[in-house]
C-alpha cells in the first residue's frame, strides 16, 4: 500500500519537549560548548518533481505559526505573495521555463524557505548573543528576545530568507517546526503535503530516499536529476530533489554555490575585539551595516514603496483614479 | 469512478484528460505519485493549458477546449488501424459482435431519424437486429459489415491524426506520442487509467466526451481490471452522494427514475422495465428493478404504500417535461413562472451560466429561502455592490430568507468520494451563532407542512402528509436513523416459500444487502444501492480497517463502497473468458473451479460459471457497449460537435451548429456569438484552481493571501498583439457580460491553430465574487452561456468566445 510516511525517526524526550541549552551547538555572538552526543541530524527533502505547487504547505505553516499575512494582489503569476514575508516562511515560487534542449515548457515550483544550514550564516552574521541558535540535530532557530532586529542575518544568509517583522522589529524565518520536531512530530508543511513531496526524517534517511527518486528521475530522462545539499554551507538540513540539479538557479534563483559572504568573517575578526565591550556594540553594528549594505541612503521612493509594503498595496500602483480593491 | 482513489497506484498510465488532477484533487492526486514512484508509470496530460498536474506529466498535448471527442476518436482510430486492441476481451466482453438493426446510418455529423424543428432524433433504429430466438443477433467472426465492430471501424475513419490537428491544434507528431503510449496499454498486463472531471462534463456533448473514453478503454481492455477503469473525479466532497441519492429531478435514489405523464399508472411504468436478457443466460440484473422501487416506496410511504395502490405510486410526480434541471427552472424563472425558490448548500448566482440572465429570474420571485453555512452571491443578489453587482434593490422585490446551517465538519454523517466510499465522519467543532443542521430545518418545516395540510386540506395533501416520519424526535431525526433507512429493514416475517416453518427475514431486522429486497412490501429501503451500510453488524461506513491483502489497493474493511462493498465495478472482467486473470501480479479475482474468489467483492453471481455470464451484468446483453443504442439523446456514437461558440465551423459536419439535440431556450440563441464572429474572436474557458475551493474559501483568510485577486490567463503571444502588460488590467467580455481582472500572462497557454486559423485562449479562473474575505472580483459566470449538455444539461462552462483589451480596471461607483 501507500507507504504513509511515519513520524519521523527522531527521538523525543517527552521530559523535555522542547530543545533546551543542553542541544545547542553553536550560539549567536556567544561562546558555547558543544553537547558532546549531537542528536540524531534531522532534514526535510523537497523533491520539486513531485511538487505540485498546492501550496497546502504555505496554508499549513500559516496554521501552525499562527501567522496572518495579508491578502496582497495578483501581479501576474501565481506565486503569492511575492516574496517571503515576517509572516510567510515558506513560499511557493513558479518558474516557467523552456528546456534549451528539448524546447519543452517546464514549470518549475519551489517551495522556497529556511534551508537549516549547517554553517549558518545567519547565525554568524547575528551580533546579538543567543539571537539564532543551532540546535545539534541542525536546525537553526531564532530565539526572538534576544533578537535586535539589526537585520544583519539576512545579510549573512546565502539563500536571502529572513525578514524583519515590522510590528516586533525581529527577525522571522521557518523555525523547521522545532516545537513539533521537539515531540517527534514532522514539520507541519510536511505533515499537509499531498503528494509526499515533503518528507521529513534524519538526514541519512532522507538522503536514501532522494536516491531512488534521483535513479527514478534518471530513467525518465532527467539526466541531471540530483540531491540539492551545498557543500558551500556545510549541508543543509532543508534538501532539494532537482530534476536539474546542474543548474539550481533556474528554480526560482537558487544559489548555484552558496557560501557565507566574506564579510561575515571579516565581521566576526571584529567581534573578537568588541564582542565584551557592550558600549561599542552600537558603534560597530552601525560599522556592519556600513561595510554590508553601504551607506545608509533612503529616497523618496524608498520610504513610499515602503509604506506601500506596510499598507499591502503593491508597487508599482495601477493607473490613478482606479485603486485596486477599494470597496464602493 | 469504477474503480478507486486507492487503485491508481495500480496503473501503468494515467491519462488526464478532461479534469486537472494536480490541481482540483490535490489529495487523491498522491496515488498518481504512488503510481509513478513505485511501479514507474507514465502520466499524460492533455488539456488546453499546461496546468500543475502537467507540471509532473511525462508528457503534455495541448488540446482545444471543446475538441475531445476528436481527439478521443483519433485514439481509437489509431488502435483499430494499428491493432492495439485487447482481442480477446472486445469480443467476449463488448457488444463488438452485435448486429445492428437496418435503417441505422450515420452521415454528415447526424445519425438516423434527426428532425431539425424538435432538435431530437426519432430513434427506433438504434437497436440490435433481433434473431428469431428472441435475442440479439451476434456475428463472432466481426465480418458482418453492420456488426459494430465495424461500424464503429468506418464512423471514426475520419478522424486521422492530420483531423485531428485540424480541429484540436494539437500537433500532429504530439497526438501521435499519446496515441502510441495509449496504444501500449492493449496488452493484458498494461493497464491505462482515465481521470476526468468537469473538463469534460461541462460541454453541450459533455456524456459523450466520457463515452468517448469509455469506449476507449474498452477497446484496450482496461475496464474492471487495477489500475484501469473510467474514474470521474467528484469536485465537492459528496457529490456523489448527491447523484446517489437522485437530489436531481427526474431520479429516485439509486438511479431509479422518476416517472414521466407517459406513466401514468405503475403498470405501463414497469413495462419498460422488464430489462430481459439479449443474449442467452445473461444477469441483466435490473430486473430486480421491480424490488428496488418497492422497497423505496415502503420507505417513504410505510404503510400508506400497499399492493392495492401500487405501493402509492400515485403519489408521485409525473414529469412532463424531460427534467427540471437548474437550466430549466431559472428560464421559467425568467419567465416569472417560479414563485419560491428553495437553495439548500447551493451558490447558482455562480454555479450556473450567464449571470445577468441568473439574477434576472432571481428577481421575479416572490420569495428565495437561502440554507447555507456561508454568505453566498446567491443570498446577497439583491444587493449594490457597484459594478461587480450592479442592481437597485429598489427594483427587487424578492423576499430573501437566510437560515444558516451547520458545515460538513459541524455535524455528523457520511460522505461518499469519488471511489463510491461511503465514509461516516464525526463533527469536528460546534456550530456558530443560530446555525441548525440541514436535518433540523428540513424536519421543521416538513411537519408544519403535514400540520397545514392535516388541517386545511389541499389538492392532494396525501403524498404530504403519509410521508413516513417514524423518528425518534420527529423534529430532528438523527443521521443514525436516516442512514439505517437508506440501508433497508425488514417489515414482515419472511419465510421460505420451500419450508414455511424456516424463517428467512425477520421483521425489524436491518438488510445485509440490496439481495434481500422484496417486491411484495415485506422489504423497505430508501436507496437499494446503499444496502449493507447499517447492518445488524452496525454502522460499516464507520469502519477504519485500513489492511490491504495482496496489496492490491482494495481496502475492503475501510467504510462501505456501494455496491455491495465493491471496489471495482465489473471486476469479473479482470479476468480471461475462462476466469483466469489477465496479469496474474494484479490478480482482482478468478474463478476457483466452483466459485469467484480474490481481493475484491465479485462483479458476479459467485457461483456464476465462467463461460456462461458476461462480465457486465447489469446490461441486458452481458456485455458492455461500444454502441449504445438509443440510451443516449445524441447518438450511438460520440461525434466531434463545435461548442456552441467556437472559433470555426464544423469541419466534419459544416451544417451542424453546436451538439443538433442539446435544448436551447428560444430567447437564449441570440445570447450567443456566432460562429468566427470578430467581435468575440478568443476561446474562453472557465476553471478552478487548487488555493480555492469553488465559492467557499474566498471567504477564507489563508486560502485568499494564497490567491488574493481574480486574474485571467493568455498566452504571451495574445499580450503582445494587445499589448497587456503582465499585472496588468484587462477587460474581457463575452456577448452575454463583462469582467475586469489581473492578466497572468504565461508561456502555459499558446495560440492554436485550429483549422488553417490562429485560435488564442483566455482562462478564466471561477473563484472569485462580490462576497468574502478575498479582493473582491466579478463572477466567471457573467461570460459563460446558458445551454447544457444534451443527456443531463451540465452547463458548457468549458468552451464560449470572448474578447479582451487591456484596462485600467474596474470603475467603482
Amino acid at each position: 500500500m501507500f507507504p504513509p510516511i511515519p513520524n519521523p525517526s527522531v527521538a523525543s524526550d517527552a521530559a523535555t519537549p522542547r530543545f533546551g541549552e543542553k542541544d545547542i551547538l553553536r550560539r549567536s555572538a556567544s561562546e558555547v560548548t558543544p553537547p558532546a552526543q549531537r542528536l540524531t541530524e534531522v532534514a526535510k527533502l523537497i523533491d520539486v518533481s513531485k511538487c505540485i505547487g498546492c501550496k497546502a504547505c504555505q496554508a499549513a505553516c500559516l496554521e501552525w505559526n499562527n501567522l496572518t499575512e495579508e491578502i496582497g494582489f495578483n501581479h501576474g503569476v501565481y506565486t503569492n505573495p511575492m516574496d517571503l514575508t515576517p509572516d510567510t516562511f515558506t513560499l511557493m515560487r513558479f518558474t516557467e521555463w523552456v528546456n534549451p534542449e528539448t524546447e519543452n515548457l517546464e514549470w518549475l515550483i519551489r517551495k522556497d524557505g529556511c534551508m537549516h544550514c549547517e554553517d549558518p550564516g545567519c547565525l554568524k552574521a547575528c551580533p546579538a548573543p543567543g539571537a539564532i541558535v543551532q540546535y545539534s540535530n541542525g536546525i537553526v532557530d531564532f530565539q526572538h528576545d534576544n533578537c535586535i532586529g539589526c537585520g544583519y542575518c539576512i545579510k549573512g544568509c546565502p539563500f536571502n530568507i529572513p525578514r524583519i517583522s515590522k510590528v516586533d522589529h525581529t527577525a522571522y524565518k521557518c523555525t523547521l517546526c522545532s516545537d513539533r520536531v521537539a515531540v517527534g512530530q514532522g514539520p507541519a508543511c510536511q505533515k499537509a503535503c499531498p503528494t509526499q513531496a515533503i518528507v521529513f526524517g534524519t538526514k541519512d534517511e532522507m538522503k536514501d530516499w532522494a536516491e531512488l527518486r534521483i535513479t527514478d528521475l534518471k530513467s525518465r530522462g532527467f539526466a541531471n536529476a540530483g540531491l540539492y545539499d551545498p557543500p558551500g554551507v556545510g549541508g543543509t538540513h532543508v534538501m532539494y530533489v532537482l530534476h536539474h540539479a546542474d543548474t539550481p538557479s533556474i528554480y526560482a534563483g537558487l544559489p548555484d554555490n552558496p557560501r557565507i559572504s566574506p564579510l561575515v568573517d571579516a565581521w566576526k575578526g571584529v567581534t573578537k575585539y568588541v564582542g565584551l565591550a557592550v558600549m561599542g556594540f552600537a558603534a560597530a553594528a552601525g560599522f556592519l551595516h556600513y561595510v554590508v549594505a553601504g551607506p545608509n541612503k533612503v529616497s523618496e521612493e524608498d520610504e513610499e514603496n515602503a509604506e506601500r509594503l506596510a499598507d499591502g498595496t503593491p508597487p508599482p500602483a495601477p493607473p490613478a483614479g482606479l485603486q485596486e480593491g477599494r470597496t464602493p | 469512478m469504477t474503480n478507486a482513489w486507492t487503485d491508481i497506484k495500480n496503473t501503468d498510465l494515467v491519462v488526464i484528460m478532461g479534469g486537472n488532477a494536480a490541481e482540483a484533487h490535490p489529495c487523491g492526486f498522491k496515488w498518481v505519485t504512488e503510481a509513478k514512484a513505485t511501479r514507474g508509470a507514465k502520466l499524460i496530460v492533455v488539456d488546453p493549458r499546461y496546468n500543475r498536474s502537467a507540471a509532473v506529466a511525462d508528457f503534455y498535448a495541448p488540446i482545444r477546449q471543446g475538441s475531445d471527442i476528436a481527439f478521443l476518436m483519433g485514439l481509437i482510430n489509431y488502435c483499430i488501424s494499428h491493432d492495439k486492441v485487447q482481442w480477446d476481451y472486445v469480443k467476449p466482453f463488448t457488444n463488438a459482435t452485435f448486429v445492428v438493426r437496418e435503417g441505422y446510418a450515420y452521415q454528415d455529423g447526424l445519425f438516423t431519424g434527426y428532425d431539425e424543428s424538435k432538435r431530437d432524433y426519432v430513434r427506433d433504429t438504434w437497436e440490435y437486429e433481433i434473431g428469431p430466438d428472441g435475442y440479439a443477433v451476434v456475428d463472432e467472426t466481426l465480418q458482418n459489415p453492420r456488426c459494430v465492430w465495424n461500424l464503429l471501424k468506418e464512423h471514426v475513419a475520419i478522424y486521422m491524426p492530420d483531423m485531428v490537428e485540424r480541429i484540436c491544434g494539437t500537433p500532429k507528431d504530439a497526438f501521435l506520442k499519446v496515441a502510441e503510449m495509449v496504444g501500449e496499454c492493449s496488452t493484458p498486463t498494461k493497464t491505462m487509467t482515465s481521470m476526468y472531471a468537469l473538463g469534460w462534463t461541462q460541454h453541450s456533448k459533455g456524456a459523450q466526451n466520457i463515452r468517448g473514453m469509455a469506449m476507449l478503454q474498452l477497446i484496450l481492455g482496461n475496464i474492471g481490471v487495477r489500475g484501469g477503469g473510467m474514474n470521474a473525479l467528484r469536485g465537492h466532497s459528496n457529490i456523489q452522494g448527491l447523484t446517489d441519492l437522485g437530489l436531481m429531478s427526474n431520479l429516485i435514489p439509486g438511479y431509479l427514475n422518476i416517472p414521466t405523464q407517459k406513466e401514468p399508472d405503475f403498470t405501463t411504468y414497469m413495462s419498460t422495465r422488464a430489462f430481459k436478457p439479449l443474449r442467452p443466460n445473461q444477469t441483466s440484473y435490473w430486473q430486480n428493478y421491480r424490488k428496488f422501487f418497492v422497497s423505496f416506496m415502503k420507505s417513504m410511504y410505510g404503510s400508506a404504500a400497499t399492493k392495492e395502490n401500487d405501493w402509492a405510486y400515485s403519489y408521485l410526480p409525473k414529469l412532463d417535461v424531460a427534467s427540471y434541471d437548474v437550466l430549466r427552472v431559472f428560464e421559467m424563472m425568467k419567465q416569472g413562472k417560479v414563485n419560491l425558490y428553495f437553495c439548500q448548500g447551493f451558490n447558482p448566482l455562480q454555479a450556473f451560466p450567464d449571470k445577468g440572465k441568473l439574477a434576472a429570474g432571481l428577481a421575479k420571485l416572490k420569495m428565495l429561502v437561502i440554507m447555507d453555512p456561508l454568505q453566498t452571491e446567491t443570498a446577497r443578489f439583491w444587493e449594490d455592490h457597484g459594478t461587480f453587482n450592479k442592481v437597485n434593490p429598489a427594483d427587487i422585490q424578492t423576499e430573501v430568507i437566510q437560515l444558516p446551517t451547520t458545515c460538513f465538519a459541524e455535524d455528523e454523517g457520511s460522505l461518499v468520494n469519488s471511489g463510491r466510499w461511503l465514509q461516516w465522519h464525526w463533527p469536528g467543532g460546534s456550530p456558530p451563532g443560530e446555525a441548525k443542521t440541514d436535518i433540523w430545518i428540513m424536519a421543521q418545516i416538513h411537519l408544519r407542512l403535514k400540520e397545514l395540510y392535516k388541517k386545511e386540506g389541499g389538492t392532494f395533501p396525501d403524498p404530504i402528509v403519509n410521508l413516513n416520519w417514524s423518528y425518534k424526535d420527529p423534529g430532528e431525526p438523527t443521521p443514525e436513523e436516516l442512514a439505517r433507512e437508506m440501508n433497508g429493514s425488514v417489515l414482515v416475517d419472511v419465510f421460505d416459500p420451500a419450508d414455511p416453518t424456516k424463517k428467512v427475514l425477520e421483521a425489524g431486522k436491518q438488510l445485509s444487502g440490496f439481495g434481500q429486497m422484496r417486491d411484495d412490501g415485506t422489504t423497505a429501503g430508501g436507496c437499494w444501492i446503499f444496502s449493507g451500510c447499517w447492518t445488524e453488524a452496525g454502522n460499516m461506513m464507520a469502519r477504519r480497517d485500513n489492511s490491504d491483502p495482496g496489496d492490491a489497493g482494495m481496502f475492503l474493511k475501510w467504510s462501505f463502497a456501494w455496491p455491495a462493498n465493491r471496489r471495482i465495478l465489473y471486476n469479473r472482467a479482470s479476468c480471461d473468458l475462462d476466469g483466469k486473470p489477465w496479469d496474474p501480479s494484479r490478480k482482482l479475482i478468478e474463478w476457483d473451479g466452483t466459485k469467484w474468489t480474490g481481493y475484491d467483492v465479485p462483479d458476479i453471481p459467485p457461483t456464476a460459471k465462467p463461460r456462461d455470464v458476461g462480465p457486465f451484468i447489469m446490461n441486458p446483453e452481458g456485455t458492455s457497449r461500444l454502441w449504445v443504442r438509443k440510451m443516449m439523446r445524441d447518438g450511438p456514437f460520440p461525434v466531434h460537435y463545435e461548442p456552441f461558440e467556437s472559433p470555426v465551423a464544423n469541419v466534419i459536419a459544416p451544417k451542424v451548429r453546436g451538439n443538433p439535440v442539446a435544448r436551447v431556450f428560444p430567447d437564449d440563441w441570440k445570447t450567443f456569438a456566432d460562429i468566427g464572429d470578430p467581435a468575440y474572436p478568443y476561446a474562453g474557458t472557465s476553471y478552478r484552481l487548487t488555493e480555492h475551493f469553488h465559492y467557499w474559501t474566498k471567504n477564507n483568510h489563508v486560502n485568499s493571501v494564497l490567491q488574493p485577486e481574480q486574474f485571467v490567463e493568455i498566452s504571451e503571444e495574445l499580450a503582445k498583439e494587445k499589448g497587456i502588460a503582465l499585472g496588468g488590467w484587462v477587460r474581457v467580455w463575452s456577448k452575454r457580460g463583462e469582467l475586469y481582472a489581473k492578466a497572468v500572462v504565461t508561456k502555459r497557454i499558446k495560440p492554436m491553430t485550429i483549422d488553417g486559423k490562429t485560435v488564442h485562449i483566455v482562462g478564466v479562473p471561477i473563484h472569485w465574487g462580490f462576497v468574502g474575505a478575498a479582493r473582491k472580483g466579478f463572477t466567471a459566470n457573467t461570460l459563460t452561456p446558458f445551454v447544457g449538455d444534451a443527456n443531463i444539461e451540465t452547463p458548457e462552462f468549458k468552451a464560449f468566445m470572448v474578447n479582451i483589451e487591456p484596462s485600467t480596471g474596474p470603475v467603482v461607483a
